[in-house]
Order: structure tokens, then sequence, then C-alpha cells
């Protein structure tokens, strides 16, 4: 086999690592897998009342959004693996071996884009159950799970640079704290609109916004922050750069930090 | 071949910044030949990991040169990793998973054919078969030592790698370990040891390298670098304390140094041995003195290690 064909066998290997934890710890996993389900009840359920969107149930605005966020959350699955990783010395057993070390990163890639196609998955699931429905056709529908995975793959960049440079577990915490305003001050769960003015340029300009945006408009789903704005009118390009740039920035960076690792 | 060096490190410098993270290294040189055991003794903060992780490529050096079987750490650092094998100071191992399911991973990522062959014979080779299929969260400090040994000896490293292998284990995993360790090096594997505890060094060492502030202070097998103290010492056990200022003298006449007395047992350092405890036996003879026990000794490793390191700060 030559270096690349390593390199992919590598990183199966160390991506089926994280696929055997998920049989040898089920629970845990279905319950990660379930944690977005719960969002979607609760605020669809408990909230949805007070939303009355105009002329559609509060799901069809809310689904596409808790999609985006549960790309969002994937993030700290991300950081918290890398960190354990590093922190436990795994990391740099693997870094002792012959293997090829970018499958170390893309091992972590693939599994975790694994996980991020069964949380969508599962929630497309009850999204379908809740009465939630796509209407323009199923290839617009698998564009905006494209864009949904883009920006987890963005985030998962994002993440492993996290996990790879704050070191010990209570870094994390503090991370997985700041994943909520972030998810919040977004258009995954009311329009942008009803929000101080300020604030709701800085949520239109949030790239979870733009792809929550971009996969309604996908879904044919209402979206009352798709306003008159450049960024409102413009989220499909938005959705598709924004996660670029991320990866641009992000996946340079985690390489330097893996290479340079010194603990 | 049998003086075929396999690590040559000569004058590594290594300088944290903050200084937070662990000890440098301020010129550190060392060699070890093919199929020994070589011990890196030091106490904390003296370097020793870091050392270790120059050597085995997981961190840059500032200056100097190092090669393993020849080959540069630096810039042939595939070269290197293809040789050699590491346990770390934690037992990295995966937590979730079996012990078997951690060593075909291992195996696969050696890019070894038959991974799972490999892993069944290390695991009957480390006394795991039995745990095999447990995850490894419910194996014992000791197992998980010798998973993590198993682990890093999947390809028949070259030079293995062992830092501070007992670090935190009870007595019973340690000699566990011990055993472990002696078995790889009767395999033909050249290792390097770093630890804390001079009985390990003592124990498992053809050679040691004694680590102070990042630089070798003394290098030697263990008798040498005992024998470079100088006298071997007589210790007398007396029956009776109002003996000892009688007995004090009698040994001050042919002591090599100062007769050190604690409690009941008086240690009296010797130049000729022999020779020593026959005139010291045959004076106490002579004066009637009925010690409960002689005992002819050389210098433990303890006492090197404190006279050296003591001497050099």
């Amino acid at each position: 086999m030559n270096g690349l064909g390593w390199a992919l066998a590598d990183s199966w290997t160390i991506a089926r690592r994280t696929l055997t934890h998920w049989r040898m710890q089920p629970g845990l996993v279905i319950f990660q897998w379930f944690f977005p389900v719960l969002m979607l009840l609760m605020f669809g359920g408990l909230l949805g009342g007070a939303m009355e969107p105009p002329g559609s149930s509060y799901y069809e605005l809310l689904v596409p959004g808790i999609f985006a966020l549960a790309m969002l959350f994937g993030l700290e699955g991300t950081m918290t693996a890398v960190t354990t990783d590093v922190s436990k010395g795994v990391t740099d057993r693997f870094r002792s071996l012959p293997m090829s070390s970018a499958a170390v990163v893309l091992g972590r890639c693939i599994a975790d884009m694994l996980d991020s196609a069964v949380t969508l998955a599962v929630l497309v699931g009850t999204g379908l159950v809740l009465g939630w429905r796509w209407h323009e056709g199923l290839p617009s529908a698998l564009a905006a799970f494209g864009l949904l995975l883009l920006l987890r793959f963005a985030l998962l960049w994002v993440g492993i640079f996290i996990g790879l440079t704050v070191k010990n577990a209570q870094s994390v915490t503090m991370v997985q704290v700041l994943v909520w305003p972030i998810g919040f001050l977004s258009s995954a769960f009311v329009a942008t609109s009803t929000m101080p003015a300020w604030l709701g340029t800085i949520a239109q300009w949030n790239p979870l916004s733009a792809t929550a945006t971009a996969s309604r408009a996908l879904f044919g789903n209402p979206d009352p922050s798709a306003t008159a704005t450049w960024i409102g009118t413009n989220a499909a390009v938005a959705a598709l750069i924004a996660p670029l740039l991320l990866v641009a920035i992000f996946l340079p960076l985690s390489a330097h930090r893996f290479r340079t690792l010194s603990r | 071949m049998a003086t075929e060096r396999v690590i040559e490190a000569v004058g590594v410098r290594k300088h944290y910044q903050g200084g937070t993270e662990g000890a440098g290294l301020n010129g550190f040189d060392l060699e070890v030949t093919a199929g020994t055991v070589t011990g890196l003794l030091g106490p904390n903060g003296a370097g020793k990991t870091t050392a270790v992780r120059i050597l085995s490529t997981l961190l840059e050096m500032d200056s100097g040169t190092a090669t393993i079987a020849g080959y540069d750490v630096r810039r042939q650092g595939a070269e290197v990793r293809r040789r050699i094998g590491l346990v770390g100071q934690y037992a990295a191992v995966d937590e979730i998973l079996t012990g078997r399911q951690n060593l075909v991973m291992f195996a696969r990522l050696n890019h070894l054919g038959n991974a799972k062959g490999r892993a069944d014979e290390l695991l009957e080779r480390f006394g795991l078969t039995e745990a095999a299929g447990q995850a490894v969260s419910k194996y014992s400090g000791g197992m998980r030592r010798r998973l993590d040994l198993a682990a890093s000896l999947i390809v028949a490293p070259r030079v293995l790698f062992v830092d501070e292998p007992t670090t935190g284990l009870d007595p019973a995993a340690r000699i566990e370990v011990w055993s472990a360790v002696r078995q790889l090096v009767a395999g033909g594997t050249t290792v390097l040891l770093t630890t804390q505890y001079l009985e390990e060094a003592d124990q498992l060492a053809d050679r040691i390298s004694m680590l102070k502030a990042g630089k070798v202070v003394a290098e030697g097998t263990p008798d040498e670098l005992k024998t470079r103290l100088g006298s071997d010492w007589l210790d007398l056990v007396l029956a009776d304390p109002a003996e000892i200022p009688q007995v004090v003298e009698l040994a001050a006449a042919l002591a090599d140094g100062e007769v050190r007395v604690q409690d009941v047992r008086v240690s009296v350092p010797v130049k000729d041995r022999t020779k020593a405890l026959v005139q010291l036996a045959n004076s106490l003879h002579e004066a009637k003195i009925e010690p409960e026990d002689i005992t002819l000794r050389r210098p433990t490793l303890d006492e090197v290690f404190l006279h050296l390191t003591g001497a050099a700060a």
C-alpha cells in the first residue's frame, strides 16, 4: 500500500475505535443522539404554544433550527474526545507509532461526521413524527442536509483545535457552557427581527443562523429571519462560505497544534 | 554488534517557556549499547521525561543531536518511530475498549497483516488472556501497565522507552511490571527506563545515568557507581547500648572515614573489606563484646545518589 492508502486505512482504524466505543457504551451514545430530540420536544412542546408563527406550526420553523443547533453541540463531543486522548497519553502513543500522523485527526473526523449523520437522522425521524415536512422535493432536502453537515465539518476543526489547546477538563466545561449563548444568539428558535436591533444583527451574522435560514429555504419551511438585509437574503451563500472560512482557519491551526504538541 | 550504540545523545538542550511544564535539558548526553537496560535516574523535575519525549520524537529539542539506531530523531522521525516502543507515565490505552480491542487497534496502526493473531500472542505473553474481553476500565493498575507494555511491543521494537513504569503502583503490581520488563530484556530489546526509585534502577538496569537539573551527573553500572562513592561499610548491631563508646573507639582505629552511630547500629566505612572485618572481629572478641549482627555491605544506591546529587547542589 502507498502512503495515501495507509493514511486512509489508519484513519479508518482510528474511526472504528469510536464506533467500538458506541458498541461498548450504547447507553451513553444513545443519550447523546437523543439529547437534541429532548431539546426539540422541550422547545416545541413547552414554548411552541407561545410562538404562534403566522399560518404554520412552530415545528416548521423550529426543526431546521434544532438541526443546526445539533451540529453546533457536536463540537463538545469532538473537543472532549480530543482532550481526553491528549491527557491520557493516548495521543502520544499514536504519535510514537509509524502510522500516518494525519490519520489521528482524520479518524476523529470520520467518526464525528458519522455521529452527526446519526444525530441528524434521529432528529429528522422525530421531526417527521411531529409534523415537520420538507416541501421542495428530496434533492433540495438533501442539499439542506449537506449544508448542515458542512457546518458540522467546520466546527469539527474548531473542536479539534480547542481540544488540542485547552489540555484539561475544566476548560472543556467552560466551552460547553459558552456553546449555549452562541446557539441561542441565532435564528435557531426565533426570528432575529424579534430581538433588539443590535443583537438581531449579531444573530443574523452567526454562521449558525446562515445555515438554519438557508436550510429552511431548501426545505421550504417558513423563516421570518430571511429579511431584506444582505445576510438575510444571501443566507445560502453565507452558509457555504462561513464553514469553508472556519475550515481554512482551523484546519491548518489544528495541524500545527498537533505537530507541536508538547505537553 | 555487541557494542553497537542504539541510543546516542550529545549536548541536548531543551528550555520550556514559563518553566512550569516540566524540567528542561541542559546539555544532556547519553550512550546506550544494544541489548542493555539503561536506567535514567533522577528526582522529579530532573528532566527524565523530557529526555524520553525528545528521543521518541514527541518533542523537539532546542539544540544538540540525538540518534536512535543511527537515525536522527529530528530529521528522520518516521524511521525512528518504526524502531521504537514507548510506554509513557500514564497507561496510554483506551479504557473503554477491551484489552484485546486495544492491541488489535495498535497492531493495525503498526500495519501488521495479522493484527488479531499478534494481539492474542501478546495477551498470552503478558498473562492477560483471561481478561482480554474485559473493558480496560475494569483492570487493576498492574494489568493496565502490562497491557501498555504489550501495546508498545507489537512490532518488537529495537528500543523501548519506559517512562516511570511503576509510579503510583502498589508493591505487588510493581513486581509484576518488573518481571514483564525483565522478559523483554531477555528477548533482546534495548530498554531505556526512567525512574525515581533507586531500587527499581538497581533491580533492572545494567547501567545507570543519574540526572540532575537536566544533565547527567554520574554514569556507570550500579556497582561502579557504588564503588565510586568509595568505602564499603561494616554494620554492627549491638546487644547493649552501653557498649557503643567502646565499639566506636575500636572501630575508629581501622575506619576509612567517620564512624556513624544510629541507635544500636554502628556503621564503619572501611577500605580493605576482609582485613577490616577480621581485625574488628578480633578486637571485639578480645574486648569480650558479642554483637548481635555484623554485616559487610556496599554503599546503597541511595547513598550514592544522595552523595552525588547533594554534592552538586
